[in-house]
């Protein structure tokens, strides 16, 4: 074996010893992004200098150098690219965006207190449907799942259920319940407010959403679990509730939370039916101020709420994939038994 | 009568004729090995005695009372008749000490405070119980499987199905597992065992059965079955264990 083989004139080595100098990405990071396009310009024709010495390994670690200054060209730059965009947008035509959603309105301490008093009410709202939804679905799902023939009306029932208020949007549940309710006077229903109503049809949209999460959580346990339960003496309730449900709602927390933004968005449509939220009182006050700010407004309470959720959702969704390896069957096992520590 | 019978056990998975007529007699304190290739219907022959799966002919009775057929409690039978899985199947929401105390708590109704200290003493038994607190996934492979067998002794039962229970292990955590298995064997544990360790069925087995095709081929006591089987399939698997290096 040769000790050094000696390096073609060209600059150019065959096989192992072939240098990629990355000129071309190099030249377009360069036009399209200077700041750091030129580092990896430098890089580039250094690989091609060090190769041509008969240097490989300078050469080669100077191509690599000049790959990643052009990924950081690509990042980098887009990023800035997408900020100038953003910024030219709000500024173009003498900032007429700035101007129509933020204007004064947004430091009027009256207009801020009249949207959180919408808002409490939404507030109010999510909490309760929540509330609800989480022992409802668990109901429908636990009904979907009951085994045998005996069983099977209440299965289609709740089968029935999901299907058809999955398929129903919100807004509509909430108009036929809402008005429809009201209208027929019903014993006991008959006298809620239309608050009331659209919590019952949240739940109602909602707790199918929810019931599908929670069965395919308890699907997501693995059967020899239920078995092992079972040959212990453990009823078949008894399983479901010590042994399939706990970890199962573990496992759903994440698709769970997801649902529950979901809903907590949806609480905006109370503004259809009358019911003086948050976005009823934004439209309030674009009437009689004139001004579009209050959507602004709005939609700022809406993140603060909403942001902090969802980037906890993305945080349980790591951590679940991160720790959540029960054993199972076999093929589980092999995967988890390298990670056990042993002792 | 034998303490456990099985007489003329059949059961088909759809079209699959796994159990082909068994005819199984465990006397009380007996160790019975079940040998034979994967696929002869061992596993099958242990969950139908601990009625995790029905079966489609035949009876079974555990100390002269059915365990099969419909109308069986099957809740008050597996209570009785414990199994200890390849794969341990421990809870993983739960703790070692959780783990084993949850059927006594749940099935027997003992108080928290008498199932707890009794899952204690069992884990101290088999050296766990500086483990009680830990969930099954800081376990060993060899420490979760004690814990699945002190799980099923907690509830006290009159026989033990043990499925493969070493199969899923490194090789060397087999032993503190098999040692546990010897000495319930010492202590007069009635016990099925499905196995693949040859040389440790030799040891505690009192009747070894070859099982063929969903049926017990040939059965004797192991010094007679390992050294000198009757029928032809029984010494073509045995050899073909000795080329593998297993016994």
């Amino acid at each position: 074996m040769p000790d050094s083989a000696p390096a073609p004139a060209d600059g150019t080595v065959r096989r192992f010893g072939r240098v990629r100098n990355f000129r071309l990405p190099a030249i377009v990071a360069t036009v399209v992004f200077p700041f750091t396009g030129v580092v990896a310009l430098v890089h580039s024709l250094r690989s091609s200098r060090r190769t041509a010495a008969g240097d490989i390994e300078g050469g080669r670690l100077a191509g690599a150098r000049a790959r990643d200054w052009c990924w950081y060209s690509l990042g980098y730059g887009l990023f800035v690219y997408f900020i100038g965009f953003v910024v030219l947008l709000f500024t173009i035509r003498d900032a007429a965006l700035i101007k129509v959603y933020f204007d004064d309105v947004m430091f009027d301490g009256s207009a801020w207190r009249s949207l959180l008093k919408g808002f409490w009410i939404n507030i109010q709202v999510f909490l309760w449907a929540e509330v609800i939804v989480l022992p409802w679905a668990l109901l429908v799902a636990v009904v979907r799942q009951l085994p045998g023939r005996a069983c099977a009306p209440i299965r289609w029932v709740a089968i029935a259920y999901c299907d058809s208020f999955r398929a129903l949007p919100a807004i509509l549940a909430i108009f036929i319940i809402n008005y429809g309710f009201q209208e027929a006077r019903l014993p006991l229903l008959e006298n809620l407010s239309s608050k009331q109503y659209a919590i019952l049809a949240l739940v109602l949209v909602y707790g199918a959403y929810v019931s599908e999460v929670y069965r395919a959580g308890i699907e997501s346990i693995h059967p020899s679990q239920v078995a092992a339960a079972r040959s212990l003496g453990l009823s078949y309730g008894q399983t479901m509730r010590h042994v399939v449900i706990p970890p199962a709602v573990r496992r759903m927390t994440p698709a769970l939370m997801n649902d529950f933004i979901g809903l907590q968005k949806d609480t905006a449509l109370l503004s259809t039916i009358g019911v003086l939220e948050l976005l009823s009182r934004a439209r309030f006050l674009n009437n009689s101020q004139a001004t579009f700010t209050g959507y602004t407004m709005a939609a700022m309470l809406f993140f603060a709420l909403t942001i902090p959720l969802t980037r906890m959702v993305d945080y349980l969704q790591r951590r679940a994939a991160r720790v959540d390896q029960a054993p199972g069957d076999e093929d589980d096992l092999a995967i988890a038994m390298p990670l056990q520590p042993v002792g | 009568m034998a303490f456990v019978e099985l007489r003329d056990v059949h059961k088909h998975f759809g079209r699959n004729h796994v159990l082909r007529g068994v005819d199984l007699d465990v006397e009380l304190h007996q160790v019975i090995c079940l040998i034979g290739a994967s696929g002869c219907g061992k596993s099958t022959l242990l969950r139908c005695i601990n009625a995790l799966e029905e079966i489609d002919g035949g009876v079974i009775t555990v100390d002269g009372d059915r365990v099969s057929g419909p109308g069986i409690d099957v809740d008050a039978v597996r209570a009785h008749v414990g199994i200890v899985f390849q794969s341990f199947n421990l809870f993983p929401h739960l703790t070692a000490l959780e783990n084993v105390a949850l059927a006594p708590r749940k099935v027997r109704r003992m108080s928290t405070r008498e199932a707890t200290s009794t899952a204690r003493e069992l884990l101290a038994r088999v050296g766990l119980v500086d483990k009680a607190d830990q969930y099954p996934d800081h376990l060993s492979g060899g420490q979760q499987q004690r814990v699945a067998i002190i799980r099923a002794l907690a509830m006290s039962p009159r026989l033990l199905l043990l499925d493969e229970i070493t199969s899923a292990l490194d090789p060397e955590l087999v032993a503190e597992v098999l040692d546990l298995v010897r000495e319930l064997a010492t202590d007069g544990m009635t016990m099925v065992l499905a196995t693949h360790e040859m040389n440790f069925a030799r040891e505690v087995a009192s009747k070894i059965c070859f099982m063929h095709q969903g049926t017990i081929h040939e059965e004797g006591p192991p010094e007679v079955i390992f050294s000198n089987p009757e029928k032809e399939r029984t010494a073509g698997f045995l050899a073909r264990i000795i080329a593998a290096g297993r016994l």
